[in-house]
């Protein structure tokens, strides 16, 4: 908010939700993509993962 | 202050200057249509097909990851698309809505949308199934956004003819992922779509020719005529019926599918044969209409029958066995 009064900008109320809508939209995407990328990890190498010099 | 939101009437590329100006209005939805859910549905639906009747077994986490990719890559293809074509979408009735010419979206964010998406998918795809399929999902996004898009579709007639190649690639980038090659079998699943977009796109343009005209893109009812339209479609409708019944005749699909596919490609030609025999007017209009929603059915229920076929009945043949 205060960097769009430095600018002067100001944003419309639908602005502001639709930007709202657009960060959760991210959000959810990229949680989606932290737990596909973890059971793909899982599927991918099983056990193995573990399997490491520590 | 936000003329869009002061309700100022604008049209067409004033819209997207304004859009371009102020901070962005887009909603989450007008991010969806630039991925063409429509289009990308269809994508979807012959790659599963491709990835479950390509003989060996992929993990099924492994291949709902693989199909994400290959839709991610698709709905990536669309918006790239929407963003070279933002001019001649704004000037067509059928696509002056679409978030570009709307001013909802500007080019620039379609542009980083789809360019983020399209390397995403393609690196995904490479590390969750193979570089084969990742290299062939790469090579799609390439063809459909600068082969077709930016190249083919305003310079010949024959844009949809080659250019219906990105479309028909899907089902081999999904065999790709589960057998890590390319085989013949995948080429003629390549094939049916391959010769199914003409008549297709055709029965549209017919429909459409007056759109097409107007945007200055070269369909060809536009550049050709529409005799010569018509004549083309049933050309490729008899190429399509037979291709169609080549997975049953190659062995990899089954008695039903040989059913299927003959009695709905003796149905796709007598459309045809309908579409050529009507001319123009509105008789031909209705004809056109009618092919051009088969035809969807049509591909709808070979890869339908295909997958099926492979899946279940192979789950009741081993349950029985």
């Amino acid at each position: 908010m205060a960097d769009d009064e430095n600018n002067g900008i100001v944003l419309t109320e639908e602005q502001k939700r639709q930007r709202r809508r657009r960060s959760i939209a991210i959000a959810l995407s990229l949680g989606a993509l932290v737990l596909l990328f973890y059971i793909v990890t899982m599927v991918k190498l099983g056990p193995g993962v573990l399997r490491r010099p520590l | 202050m936000s003329l869009m939101s002061q309700g100022v009437e604008l049209t067409g590329a004033d819209k997207a200057l304004v859009a371009r100006a102020e901070p962005s209005v887009a909603g989450v939805g007008d991010y969806l249509a630039l991925l063409k859910p429509r289009v990308m549905s269809l994508v979807v639906f012959t790659a599963l097909a491709g990835l479950a009747v390509a003989p060996g077994h992929l993990h099924p986490v492994l291949g709902f990851a693989s199909l994400l990719c290959i839709a991610i890559g698709a709905g990536a293809s669309g918006a790239l698309n929407m963003w070279y074509d933002a001019d001649i979408d704004a000037v067509m009735t059928r696509t002056r809505n679409r978030p570009i010419p709307a001013g909802r979206v500007t080019r620039d964010e379609a542009l980083a949308f789809g360019v983020t998406l399209a390397c995403g998918s393609v690196v995904v795809l490479a590390l969750v199934a193979n570089f084969l399929a990742a290299g062939l999902l790469a090579f799609t996004i390439f063809f459909y956004a600068v082969v077709y898009s930016a190249w083919l579709k305003r310079s010949t007639p024959q844009n949809i003819v080659i250019g219906g190649a990105a479309g028909a690639f899907p089902p081999m980038i999904g065999w790709a992922a589960t057998t890590g090659t390319v085989s013949l079998e995948s080429i003629v699943l390549f094939l049916i779509i391959f010769f199914w977009t003409p008549p297709h796109f055709w029965a549209l343009a017919l429909l459409k020719s007056d759109d097409y005209a107007r945007a200055g893109v070269p369909m060809l009812p536009v550049v050709a005529g529409r005799a010569v339209t018509r004549q083309q479609i049933l050309i490729y409708s008899v190429l399509l019926a037979p291709l169609g019944g080549a997975p049953w005749l190659m062995g990899f699909a089954g008695l039903t599918y040989g059913v299927v596919a003959s009695v709905a490609g003796f149905a796709f030609l007598a459309l045809a044969w309908r579409v050529q025999r009507a001319g123009d007017g509105p008789a031909g209009d209705a004809a056109a209409k009618a092919l051009f929603a088969y035809s969807i059915l049509y591909l709808f229920a070979l890869f339908a029958v295909l997958l099926i076929e492979n899946r279940v009945f192979a789950f009741i043949g081993g349950a029985g066995s």
